[in-house]
């Protein structure tokens, strides 16, 4: 299948993307080599056959709904590229 | 004693010929030496490993020591360790210092082991050549013109120039097999859900897998070792028990059922690379081995169901990198999707955005079920081929990869090129196999290496029929003479 430049700029807004307009051709040529490429996969007759999302096909293990982790924000803040009071800061969103 | 194996190594130190002290820094100055012409290492962690080693001499003389206490290894940079940059081979993490150990590493710790740094990587685990680290590319040491596979390119490249005397590594579609084949080194990648994967910075959730890289099959069963069990902390992590893998090493071959399948012997193999592999074979019948054509039928459809499943899961697994809580952020964002987009486009290199922008794709309104779901049915197809040929043998043999290690720059213009280089490690993860490649020859000079895929938790069996044929031969002997 063919992937234009519009389905690209759409997919990298979707995935927060940003790709330089010069590098979006190049893009949409990759993919559309990749998909060309995957599409074999339509071919096989798999009506009956039940999807495989685990390896092994195990279960969700789960566990009790009970507090077992610490209080560790502090450390995992001190990553962080801007704090204040305990939050995360980014741009304002409203207006 | 670089050219020791990890077994002769933890031997030496428990004789007292050597303390860890003195192994380590022997090791951090080959790494010193070499490194810059290798590329291997992204970090080094000098003043703690040598802190680590001194810790390891009093705890071998005081008895309480295990078969890797003291013995300096190195993990790939897609292991969380506490206090030290991990940075998965990206501009992303580049900034990240880790502020826990994952489970490999806590493990590994407590067995003794001394860390000497952190290994390069493609970037995200994304690759097969370590052409896509934001470190630059790893050089193969047999050639320093030709790459030393990937993703885990400097774990297998390390060990290949003894700048280390394992390393961890992570396979998500060969990641391990393929750079252990083009390196000339031993390499294993566990059963899915073997190894925890607490810390291990998440590529394919369903399809990764951390395993040891050594000089031998018994390197990596001590390595093994220390690395499997059950984690609660990780909720894909199976609870089976762990078998002394060391104890089975030298049982007999005698009757031991080998399966070759058709579909790894067809055209597309090199002649040579074949001659190797059937030479290795060859050994394995004069171990009382018998071998039996087989059959997967489904093989060919592994490539294209894995760059659907791989990307999916990639797409949602690096959602987190937003420049919000940690990592890269870019400089001055406008408002909040210009600081989300820029930061993600800056950060991750082409390859990495490539796999998200596919992802994103097959997962999206729509898709989902002619992509996603489809690959996965074939995922249950090309698992049952597997099920149904381990009821007739008990090891697949066949070549790790489709060519020895290719020049720089080879696999450039076409991203397809690169992926059809995966064309016989894949199926394995896909069906959540244990594999493991080890070295069986040379072609023009550079490495040639052999897959042994057993059936579920077989691992034992596996890490047995490959120290067999190290017995035997001493391909896993060779080092490249410039690290000799």
């Amino acid at each position: 299948m063919s992937f234009s430049k519009e389905q690209v700029n759409t997919v990298a807004w979707l995935a927060r993307l940003a790709i330089d307009g010069d590098k979006v051709e190049a893009y949409a040529h990759d993919l559309s080599s990749i998909f060309g490429f995957v599409e074999q996969m339509g071919g096989v007759d798999t009506d009956n056959v039940a999807p495989l999302a685990h390896p092994l096909d195990q279960m969700q293990r789960l566990r009790p709904d009970s507090v077992s982790e610490s209080d560790r924000r502090d450390t995992f803040q001190a990553l962080a590229p801007l704090t204040e009071a305990g939050l995360y800061l980014v741009p304002k969103v409203i207006e | 004693m670089h050219t020791k194996t990890l077994a002769q190594l933890s031997s030496g130190l428990h004789r007292r010929e050597f303390s860890s002290q003195e192994l380590t820094r022997a090791f951090l100055e080959r790494i010193t030496r070499f490194n810059p012409e290798i590329n291997a290492y992204v970090t080094v962690t000098e003043e703690q490993a040598l802190a680590q080693a001194q810790l390891a001499d009093q705890r071998i003389a005081a008895g309480l020591s295990t078969a890797l206490t003291g013995i300096p290894i190195a993990q790939k940079d897609i292991f969380c360790t506490q206090g030290v940059r991990t940075s998965c081979g990206s501009r992303m993490l580049d900034n990240f210092i880790s502020p826990y150990d994952a489970t490999v590493v806590e493990r590994y710790n407590q067995a003794g082991a001394v860390m000497l740094g952190k290994l390069n990587m493609d970037e995200f685990a994304m690759g097969s050549s370590n052409e896509t680290s934001f470190y630059g590319p790893v050089k193969n040491p047999w050639d320093t013109g030709t790459v030393p596979g990937g993703s885990s390119g400097g774990s297998a490249a390390a060990i290949s120039a003894g700048l280390t005397a394992a390393a961890t590594g992570t396979d998500t579609g060969g990641s391990i097999r393929q750079p252990a084949a083009f390196c000339g080194i031993t390499g294993l990648k566990p059963t899915y859900g073997r190894v925890s994967r607490y810390g291990m910075i998440a590529f394919a959730s369903s399809l990764d897998q951390a395993g040891p890289m050594a000089k031998t099959a018994e390197d990596c069963a001590l390595m093994l070792q220390a690395m499997a069990g059950f984690d609660e902390r990780d909720s894909t992590s199976v609870d089976h028990p762990v078998p002394d893998y060391a104890a089975s090493l030298n049982e007999s071959l005698e009757g031991l059922k080998i399966g070759l399948p058709k579909e790894f012997f067809g055209e597309g193999l090199d002649a040579d690379i074949a001659r190797n592999i059937d030479a290795a074979i060859e050994e394995y019948r004069k171990l009382g081995a018998t071998v039996h054509e087989i059959s997967l039928p489904h093989m060919h459809l592994s490539v294209p169901a894995y760059y659907v499943v791989a990307p999916a899961e990639c797409s949602s697994n690096l959602a987190r990198f937003d420049g919000v809580r940690y990592g890269y952020r870019c400089d001055n964002p406008k408002d909040l999707s210009d600081l989300y987009t820029r930061s993600r486009g800056e950060g991750f290199g082409a390859e990495v955005k490539r796999r998200i922008l596919i992802g994103t794709y097959v997962l999206s309104a729509g898709y989902y079920d002619a992509y996603y779901l489809k690959a996965q049915k074939i995922r249950r197809l090309i698992s049952e081929d597997f099920r149904q040929a381990f009821q007739q043998v008990d090891v697949i043999m066949g070549p790790t990869a489709p060519s020895v290690a290719f020049r720089f720059g080879e696999k450039g213009e076409n991203p397809l090129a690169m992926y059809l280089s995966d064309i016989y490690t894949i199926a394995v993860n896909l069906a959540g196999l244990p594999g493991m490649s080890i070295p069986v020859g040379f072609s023009g000079g550079l490495p040639v290496g052999m897959q042994i895929l057993g059936a579920h938790f077989s691992e034992g069996r596996l890490l047995n029929v490959a120290h067999r044929y190290q017995q035997e031969t001493d391909w896993h002997q060779k080092m490249p003479g410039a690290f000799a």
